[in-house]
């Protein structure tokens, strides 16, 4: 590697420079078709994959949904859009509502918990939580991926008020989270990606006048 | 702690997922050139250097790419720059400090072909770092590496002359050390919550 | 290597054992630690490195007249740094899950020794078809060393290979094989395997 190095680098090049140049250039035309090509052919598939992908995890955390809409939601505001989407609604089967799923992350043990979950923004409440990824301890931190009494925790989490993290089996309250032994932070890691996106959640409820402050509308949502 | 915050991001990239021991990035130069103390850390410093300027161009042509919708070329384009990058270090040094480059020169363009720069370029790209969260995490890598170097080099300095069944010797042994480093850096996860 | 020579069984065989890139030659570390947790990892990780090897050894090995010897390095990384892109397409075409458990390490097939060594030493002195079937046979060795790697990992660490449970149930995982820490220490093992087997092999030899 080195001596081959110090050649390009330092000895005198005896083919022309217009040589080395065409030869380079007629290399980096060819690179550039190989890659276009087969990038235009896997295009449509990556697409349709990275579809399928979110779909089953968009209709995983809002049970019963069977299409979806997608939105982008920021600080100021809720915008429908296709590109860079982070905010799903699911519809079911006779097109009603059942929820939207929304992103969240934090840092958890070893990296940060990516995780999607539903959310009823009348009730104000998560109805399913998925994980899309993380890098937790296997056998330990990684049960927040499958543990089925946790992921009992968003079956209908309130949202209304800051979530909680409490130890196993001291849930008491509807905005608690039953952690897992051995897994803390993990699971600490989960509720912080959720009140997180608080302010999120608190757009789209904006968006679809719901307004927090007012009581009367509360009950007033389907 | 806030996971985007460039502490966080400094201190995940030198401890909690050090580039070498919990990544495996870097892997070549760290079980070839970590036989002394004083050649680890020169490495050390220049891949730290490197990995700085690697990642602040890697940046920018990353802008450049997602603007003309040519990110297909990622791969093609972060190599070349990479390439040229060491080069250019590598001229400048020689030009402006004869001693650093007497010190670092033999390691420059070793350091072409090792994956923990082409790594960070992409990892950095598939975050999303904005230009302060990239150099805090180049730093954290860079010093994560040296630091893996420079505590390898030492354990193999002292079992040089350790008493060892003979299949054990040479990469085997490097490699149990490097579990055994690997174990302990583990207990830094969690520091970030 | 340089004369014309016949194709043998040999050029075949030449990177499944006697030059082994991963036990013998200890090129291409990277991978080989950092995606055998599963088996099927693994395994992804060894088919596309073999696409990598044996696409660029054919076209190195086409110009190999044509490029000047002054730019040969950089011919060869951006014909290698192509066939990466183009088997990171395909992965993502194939399987979505695949692709996000190899992540950032099927890009970093580019700065695997292996290939950039084998463009250099083989594909550039021999013809066509002498790199095909010299690179095919690196990158099943390549691919068998991550399984040795991935099969051990999974099983131990896991209990089950390429996501079948085998052990029973009762069976607690060791963790920590499929932890970074694992890795080092599984191919640890299979090097000292290696050692011990040419050892003995040797001393057979000897008092035969």
């Amino acid at each position: 590697m080195r001596d081959a190095k110090l050649d390009t680098l330092e000895m005198p090049p005896q083919p022309s420079a217009l040589r080395l140049i065409a030869t380079l250039g007629g290399i980096a035309v060819m690179s550039g078709l190989l890659v276009v090509s087969t990038y235009q052919l896997t295009k449509l598939r990556i697409a349709e994959n990275r579809r399928v992908a979110l779909e089953r995890a968009v209709f995983g955390v809002l049970p019963g949904a069977v299409s979806r809409e997608s939105y982008r939601v920021d600080d100021s505001g809720v915008v429908q859009t296709e590109d860079n989407a982070n905010l799903f609604a699911g519809y079911d089967e006779s097109g009603q509502l059942i929820g939207y799923a929304l992103e969240g992350a934090a840092r958890g043990y070893q990296d940060v918990v990516r995780i999607l979950y539903g959310y009823d923004p009348a009730a104000e409440k998560i109805i399913g939580m998925t994980v899309l990824q993380s890098t937790e301890t296997p056998g330990l931190g990684d049960k927040i991926i499958r543990d089925a009494r946790f992921h009992e925790n968003f079956r209908a989490l309130d949202v209304s008020r800051p979530v909680e993290v409490v130890k196993e089996g001291e849930k008491t309250e509807p905005w608690q989270i039953d952690g897992i032994s051995g897994a803390t932070v993990s699971s600490k890691a989960v509720g912080q990606a959720i009140q997180s996106g608080a302010p999120h959640r608190e757009q789209l409820r904006k968006h679809l006048r719901l307004d927090p402050t007012d009581p009367s509308e509360r009950g007033a949502a389907p | 702690m806030n996971p985007g915050s460039a502490t966080a991001i400094f201190l995940d990239a030198f401890l909690i997922n050090n580039f070498v021991l919990a990544m495996f990035l870097g892997i070549c130069p760290f079980l070839g050139v970590s036989g002394k103390v004083k050649t680890a850390g020169n490495m050390g410093m220049a891949v730290t250097f490197v990995m700085i300027v690697s990642s602040l161009c890697a940046f920018g042509i990353n802008k450049l790419l997602v603007r003309y919708d040519l990110e297909f070329l990622r791969l093609i384009c972060f190599i070349a720059v990479i390439a040229s990058a060491v080069q250019l270090v590598e001229m400048t040094i020689k030009k402006f400090s004869p001693a650093l480059f007497r010190a670092l020169g033999i390691f420059l363009p070793l350091i072409t072909t090792n994956c923990a720069i082409l790594g960070l370029a992409l990892f950095q790209t598939a975050r999303e770092y904005s230009l302060v969260q990239s150099i805090a995490f180049s730093l954290g890598a860079g010093a994560g590496f040296s630091l893996a170097l420079l505590l390898m080099a030492g354990l193999r300095e002292k079992l040089d002359l350790a008493d060892l069944p003979g299949v054990a010797r040479g990469a085997a042994l490097t490699l149990i050390l490097a579990g055994i480093l690997s174990l302990a850096f583990m207990g830094f996860a969690g520091l970030g919550g | 290597m340089s004369q014309p020579e016949a194709i043998t069984l040999q050029t075949f065989t030449q990177g499944l054992w006697k030059e082994n890139p991963v036990f013998v030659m200890m090129l291409g570390l990277c991978p080989v630690l950092a995606v055998t947790n599963t088996a099927m990892n693994s395994l992804a990780m060894g088919v596309a490195t073999t696409f990598v090897l044996v696409c660029s050894g054919f076209l190195v090995s086409l110009l190999r007249h044509v490029i000047p010897k002054q730019v040969r390095i950089a011919s060869y990384i951006i014909i290698i740094a192509t066939f990466v892109t183009m088997a990171d397409y395909l992965i993502q075409a194939i399987s979505l899950e695949v692709y996000q458990a190899l992540g950032a390490f099927i890009q970093l097939i580019v700065v695997n020794c292996i290939i950039l060594g084998r463009a250099e030493a083989y594909a550039s002195k021999n013809g066509p078809l002498k790199a095909v079937i010299n690179g095919a046979g690196m990158g099943i060795g390549f691919t068998f060393a991550l399984l040795c790697l991935g099969v051990v990992r999974e099983v131990l660490g896991s209990g089950s290979l390429f996501g079948v449970q085998v052990m029973p149930d009762a069976f607690q995982p060791w963790s920590i094989f499929v932890l970074p820490p694992g890795a080092f220490f599984v191919l640890a093992f299979w090097l000292m395997l290696f050692a011990w087997f040419a050892e003995r092999k040797r001393k057979g030899a000897q008092t035969a």
